[in-house]
């Protein structure tokens, strides 16, 4: 489960540049900060490397591995992905 | 980002800066090093990158302009048992505190230095720094730079440093495992980490994006074992990144403690604000 702080990201497009699996995209939505944030669009191709995590400047992506908690939450819905409050 | 102030974030730095990386992957290396956290203390100068400190939560020194390998090689000798990390840019290691950074070599003190080298000074509007690159535009110099930039890389190996390392923010995991080995070396350690600065570099020098910068370290960076076999002329406006030097030698507190058991009989210049009493 890959997680996007929306309160921290400041939309500088490295994560969707340096994922190998090119899971990240640039959403259509603006935050309250006037920032589009990447959205995890292919998270099924994601194989954990965090290498998202070592390059996102401001520390807001959080990628959980599968033993973790997370696992039965319900993905079909998009906006889950981004801890928005509008 | 456990070890981070949550109170504090989000963080000052310009979107899509290098210094969140660097920060990221020391966090990396220090945890395949196993270092202690508790007994790491960083300390930083004026800059950018020097405001990493401030996020971290462990004890920080934030010191003059220029003088925080001073500060860090005070904190060391006084209490060796620290881990001590200097986060330092390039303005602060190479120009101001360009003699403290070769003395510190010189010496060989049991620290490590990571300069986040963005090749301009990012804070105070974008001037040429002594890095930056021959030709490339700032605010002080519109018609491009004519002086022969710093290699801090090598200059920091001539001075004697015992092991240096340089890497772009487009190689994190090479950088983590090359501070991981400068965490673990006793002596004087030079991790030098070439970072983007879109905001002054980038706009002066068609790299606007973050990603540009990012992508332009990546075809102009040459690894040192295949430099050593091109010629000047190929080497011409590429990154020379690597491993410089790794040669341990004996280290700054080891000889101090040495003289004092040699002259007093036992240890007494480190750790002297522990001791109770100085006669036997």
């Amino acid at each position: 489960m890959i997680k996007i702080d929306s309160e921290l990201c400041k939309g500088c497009d490295l994560c969707i540049e340096s994922c190998p699996k090119h899971v990240y995209q640039k959403s259509s939505k603006e935050n309250k900060k006037g920032v589009y944030l990447p959205f995890p669009e292919n998270e099924e191709k994601c194989n954990k490397c965090h290498l998202c995590e070592l390059m996102c400047p401001d520390q807001a992506i959080t990628v959980e591995d599968e033993d973790d908690h997370g696992k039965d939450d319900n993905k079909d819905d998009h906006d889950e992905n981004i801890s928005d409050d509008k | 980002m456990k070890y981070l102030r949550k109170d504090r974030l989000p963080n000052i730095f310009c979107a899509g800066c290098g210094n969140g990386i660097a920060l990221n992957t020391f966090f990396k290396g220090m945890e395949s090093a196993e270092i202690d956290f508790d007994t790491l203390s960083l300390v930083s100068g004026i800059g950018c990158s020097s405001r990493i400190p401030g996020y971290v939560k462990c004890d920080s020194l934030h010191t003059t302009h220029g003088r925080a390998i001073t500060f860090a090689s005070g904190l060391k000798v006084g209490n060796p048992d620290l881990n001590v990390v200097v986060f330092t840019g390039d303005g602060d290691a190479a120009s101001i505190g360009g003699n403290h950074l070769i003395h510190g070599a010189r010496k060989n003190i049991n620290i490590t230095v990571i300069c986040v080298n963005n090749n301009i000074y990012g804070m105070t509007g974008g001037q040429i720094s002594p890095t930056s690159p021959e030709g490339s535009f700032g605010t002080t110099a519109p018609y491009g730079s004519r002086d022969k930039p710093f290699n801090l890389a090598e200059l920091v190996a001539a001075a004697g440093a015992s092991f240096v390392s340089r890497w772009t923010t487009a190689h994190p995991l090479q950088l983590s495992n090359s501070i991981k080995k400068a965490l673990l070396n006793p002596g004087f350690s030079f991790v030098e980490v070439i970072s983007q600065c879109p905001t002054y570099y980038g706009r002066k020098n068609k790299l606007r994006s973050p990603v540009d910068m990012i992508n332009a370290f990546k075809e102009n960076s040459v690894n040192i074992r295949k430099a050593n076999k091109m010629s000047d002329e190929e080497l011409a406006g590429k990154l020379i990144v690597g491993e410089f030097v790794n040669n341990p030698r004996k280290e700054l507190t080891e000889n101090v403690c040495d003289l004092s058991v040699e002259q007093c009989g036992r240890s007494l210049a480190i750790k002297s604000a522990y001791l109770d009493n100085f006669d036997d």
